[in-house]
């Protein structure tokens, strides 16, 4: 009765029980626990129940050894499957060597494209995105009407920047101006020398932009002779040492302290590239009384706002307050100023007064869809290549499945292989990238880095990989573990009607791309081709172009140019005053006898020196040069053609023009010659209608003819010894005007280089794409080829009968991409002053290449299928 | 084929299966181990060697009866094969021979022999 007791009051611990259960085996399970029990009463009336617990514990423990555990069959079983599965992939892969190569190339090439897009994606997004207070930077923007349209802009005056600061310290804190556009200067510590680009900005500047500093103190620059520099910049000047507290002389001139270097600002901020900052008040030479003025419109206004302030009601105060100041100027022009937060300057860009998405923005999307794309077709190609194949395999799984093969074992088996090459792809498309980001880079014009060291990379890769492999691994996995074992076995699996028709959809599809982007790379070109041939109106070739940067330049032109000259290797030298590739200087107010007086247009104006003509290599159609012989050339000046035509002058040599542009007392000219017009801005654009004065002191740009009959390395030493001698604190920076000259067609290059790209890689994947198709056909007909030679075909005719469908195909293709590229590249050519026409050779070109392509593709297929030993073919049954 | 070879441990348990008789089963077993040896022993140890010795053939086993101690369960009781009872014998032949060629116990003059070494 006592022991019966025992059993209500103690029991053996639950959860030991619970565990032991789990494990043990079933036959033992009586035994066990009648013993274990058997002990744990034994020791709870000898000793404790704490102690027969804990003994319990120490016993089931103790129990975990092999003999007494269940066998987790299914789990044991599956390790096996796996490496099964894994060996019989991996021989299949040796066994069709070519096979193998062009299905994993052609899933890596897919790969290596969605990865070059996903970086360049995630490279603009993150855009401005390196700045700390991000979210909080705002910029102030003007709208206004000038006469005739309205527009936007960023310039405003430095009395604007001080109102802000004064009545909204806390909702526009850190606010700093800086002066618009960056500046280039030249900076000089010791022998070394340098040309950087650079910003000059108020003191709270560098905390606002969240500048990440490896030396000195944030808040430099608030002395007046300060600079911060960039660490390659301080890197260039100084080497690796600390320099904070040395000097660099900034254009040979005055020297400042260094008080800070900051890390590098990356290639997708809108700081990249700037070597330095310096004081906003060392530009305007150190007067207070500049940073409050109303009539000067040439700084940009940058500032934090508070967190989750609402814009627009902040858009609007700092609208008010402005007006309110400006009084009636601001209703005259019928002003507004707007807050344009960092977040979207990216995203966002002016058209007139409004915001809309950003060219940028849009290419983003476009460039997005372009890579899933690639993907996705490579994924499709995958799947392709492997059911065309499904003939081969048919009879492994007929006899797996007589073997007793489940249909889930199967499908395992094909996810497995798929899985391998997806993996073996993968490996080879991080080698690729590897290979092609440097070259990425340089078309894009883009700084990305590869993302070895990120955990996202990896753990996106993976579930990439997984995400394709079983994608890809999908149909096959279906399809070939769906067959009937018998009719498998038999061989007399015969497809449907229709199941090529998918394939078919599919190479359409992608020679529709092909042709397109074929069309397009060869239009891109042409455009550049046809800018390129433009006849320039001036030679840039065998010109040298340098703007020296030192305060002595100025007194010593005529001496330098009088030097370069007795060298020898020099045939002109000429000056003036900004460069001969740009059309910076605008002025209207031009009247003269005869003028049409609705004529309002402003004219390109420029100034240069004697000398310019021939240094720069002007073309004169009418008249003459400016010359030194004559005094009165100072009241001459020059025309362009453009500018004759536009003037409406016959004769133009010898016209009167009286000059009054508003800001110079009103003088009068008279034409002394014609130029043919000369390409200064955009090759794409026509020509502006130009007026050249004689100036010999506003002239900072020189440019150097140099004596044809030598080279540019034989002339240069020389020419560089002149200006060591004569101004030995400026550096010797020169460029060839023919490289300048190149740099115009550089968007449009970009595009071509992106668009040549992509052509490769379209007719790459679509050539897969047809190897898949022309190879399932050609196992289709295997018997069919058989019987036709028995009978008498001769290898040409197999060919012609296999060759024939797929030209079919790519002519269908051409006819469906032949309108859509000519839409898409004339709407694409219509922003263009300067254009090339769509030329038919074109069309016709891509489409004959495109043929090309598919029949070589598909001769591989078809030649191998006609040469075959029919016999082979008709015994396989 | 399975090991025939019988281990120290194997041994008495098989020893101890042949004393306990009726009340071989793991936990007596397991309890006569500690009483006898002064060593601890868990009983999964024990079932352990019990069913190698099962393996190796020189045990049966059935169930046998039930009681409230052990929640109504029944109990396997073990009991030795022939194989069982002749590797005992073996063993314990082995080991007699051996000590016979002991020349201490063999001769009873266990200190010259020690002398003479």
């Amino acid at each position: 009765m006592s022991k019966l007791n025992h059993h209500i009051d103690h029991k053996p611990p639950a959860s030991a029980e619970r565990l032991l259960l789990w494990f043990l085996h079933d036959d033992l399970v009586e035994e066990v626990l009648g013993d274990l029990d058997e002990k744990f009463f034994q020791t709870c009336e000898k000793q404790s129940l704490k102690k027969a617990k804990r003994n319990y514990w120490y016993q089931v423990i103790h129990y975990l050894r092999p003999f007494a555990i269940k066998t987790f069959k299914s789990k044991l079983n599956n390790i096996t499957m796996v490496k099964h599965n894994f060996k019989i992939s991996y021989r299949q892969m040796l066994r069709n060597k070519g096979y193998s190569l062009i299905n994993i190339g052609g899933l890596a090439m897919g790969m290596v494209v969605a990865m070059l897009i996903g970086l360049w994606v995630n490279d603009e997004l993150a855009f401005n995105k390196y700045h700390d207070n991000y979210d909080q930077i705002v910029q102030i923007f003007r709208q206004e009407n000038d006469g005739t349209e309205r527009f936007t802009s960023p310039f405003l005056a430095t009395g604007i920047g001080a109102l802000l600061k004064e009545k909204f310290p806390e909702r526009l804190s850190d606010l700093s101006m800086i002066r618009s556009r960056s500046q280039s200067r030249v900076l000089g510590a010791g022998e070394n020398r340098f040309t950087f680009e650079g910003h000059f900005i108020e003191a709270p500047g560098p905390d606002l932009l969240g500048l990440k500093l490896k030396y000195g103190q944030i808040d430099g620059l608030k002395d007046l002779n300060t600079i911060m520099l960039s660490e390659s910049a301080a890197y260039g000047l100084f080497g690796e040492t600390d320099p904070t507290g040395k000097l660099v002389k900034m254009n040979a001139g005055r020297e400042l302290e260094v008080v800070a270097v900051y890390e590098d600002l990356p290639g997708n901020s809108t700081f990249k590239e700037k070597d330095f900052f310096a004081p906003l008040l060392r530009l305007f030479g150190g007067n207070e009384g500049s940073l409050n003025v109303w009539n000067n419109y040439n700084i940009y206004i940058y500032a934090k706002m508070q967190e989750n302030a609402d814009l627009a009601q902040l858009s609007t105060l700092v609208n008010n307050t402005i007006r309110e100041r400006l009084g009636e100027r601001a209703d005259d022009r019928d002003s507004r100023f707007i807050v344009h937060p960092m977040t979207e300057w990216h995203k966002t860009e002016f058209r007139k007064d409004e915001v809309v998405v950003s060219q940028a923005y849009k290419f983003i999307w476009l460039y997005a869809i372009i890579g899933l794309c690639v993907l996705v077709l490579a994924c499709i190609n995958f799947m392709n290549l492997s059911t065309a194949r499904s003939e081969k395999r048919a009879k492994e799984v007929g006899i797996r499945k007589t073997l007793g093969s489940i249909r889930k074992q199967l499908i395992s088996q094909f996810y497995m292989e798929s899985m391998l090459y997806t993996l073996l792809a993968f490996v080879l498309s991080l080698g690729l990238l590897w290979a092609l980001l440097p070259w990425f880079n340089e078309t894009s014009g883009k700084r990305m880095d590869a993302p070895w060291a990120l955990t996202e990379f990896w753990l996106l890769s993976i579930g990439f990989v997984l995400f394709t492999a079983i994608i890809a691994g999908s149909y096959p996995a279906a399809y070939l573990s769906s067959f009937k074992p018998i009719k498998a076995l038999r061989g007399t699996l015969a497809a449907g009607k229709y199941a090529a028709l998918p394939r078919k959809v599919l190479v359409v599809f992608q020679f529709t791309i092909s042709v397109a982007l074929i069309i397009g790379t060869i239009t891109v070109n042409n455009q550049i081709q046809e800018a390129k041939d433009r006849p320039i109106g001036y030679s840039p070739e065998g010109m040298i172009s340098l703007r020296p940067a030192s305060p002595n330049y100025g007194k010593n032109r005529k001496l330098l140019r009088t030097e370069l000259m007795n060298t020898g290797v020099v045939k002109a030298v000429g000056m003036s005053n900004y460069p001969v590739i740009s059309t910076l200087g605008w002025n209207g107010g031009f009247t003269w006898e005869g003028m049409d007086p609705g004529f309002t247009s402003s004219f390109n104006t420029i100034t240069i020196s004697h000398g310019y003509g021939d240094a720069v290599g002007l073309e004169f159609i009418a008249g003459r040069d400016f010359s030194e012989e004559f005094e009165t050339d100072k009241n001459a000046i020059l025309i362009n053609r453009s500018a004759m035509e536009a003037m409406k002058l016959e004769n133009p040599v010898g016209t009167v023009v009286r000059y009054a542009p508003g800001w110079t007392d009103p003088r009068n000219y008279t034409i002394i010659g014609v130029v043919e017009d000369m390409i200064k801005g955009s090759p794409f654009q026509q020509t502006d209608q130009s007026v050249m004065f004689l100036d010999q002191e506003f002239t900072s740009w020189m440019y150097i003819r140099v004596n044809p009959d030598l080279s540019a390395s034989q002339a240069l030493p020389e020419i560089q010894e002149v200006f060591n001698t004569i101004l030995p604190e400026a550096p010797f920076n020169f460029k060839f005007a023919d490289d300048d000259y190149m740099a115009k067609f550089e968007a449009e290059q970009r595009i071509g280089g992106l668009a040549g790209f992509f052509t490769l890689l379209a007719i790459f994947i679509s050539c897969l794409g047809l190897f898949g198709l022309a190879s399932y056909v050609a196992e289709q007909r295997t018997k069919e080829i058989g019987i036709r030679k028995v009978l008498g075909a001769s290898v040409t005719s197999l060919w012609k009968l296999l060759s024939k469908d797929f030209t079919l195909l790519v002519l269908i293709s051409c006819l469906i991409s032949i309108p859509i590229a000519y839409s898409v590249l004339d709407g694409w050519l219509e922003t263009y002053e300067v254009r090339t026409k769509l030329y038919w050779w074109t069309f016709a070109l891509a489409a004959i290449g495109a043929l090309l392509v598919t029949i070589i593709t598909v001769s591989f297929q078809a030649v191998k299928a006609s040469v075959a030993n029919p016999v082979k073919a008709l015994r396989s049954e | 084929m399975k090991e025939t070879r019988l281990g120290d441990f194997e041994e008495v348990i098989l020893l101890l299966v042949g004393i306990l008789d009726q009340e071989a089963y793991a936990f007596k077993i397991a309890e006569e181990f500690e009483s006898q040896t002064q060593r601890s022993v868990s009983i999964g140890a024990v079932h352990s060697t019990l069913n190698r010795l099962g393996e190796k053939g020189f045990l049966t086993s059935e169930m046998g009866e039930s009681t409230a101690e052990r929640g109504g369960r029944r109990k396997r009781i073990y009991s030795i094969t022939a194989s069982g009872q002749r590797v005992l014998q073996e063993s314990r032949d082995f080991k007699v021979s051996l000590w016979n060629q002991f020349p201490a116990f063999a001769s009873g003059n266990l200190k010259i022999e020690w002398l003479n070494l």
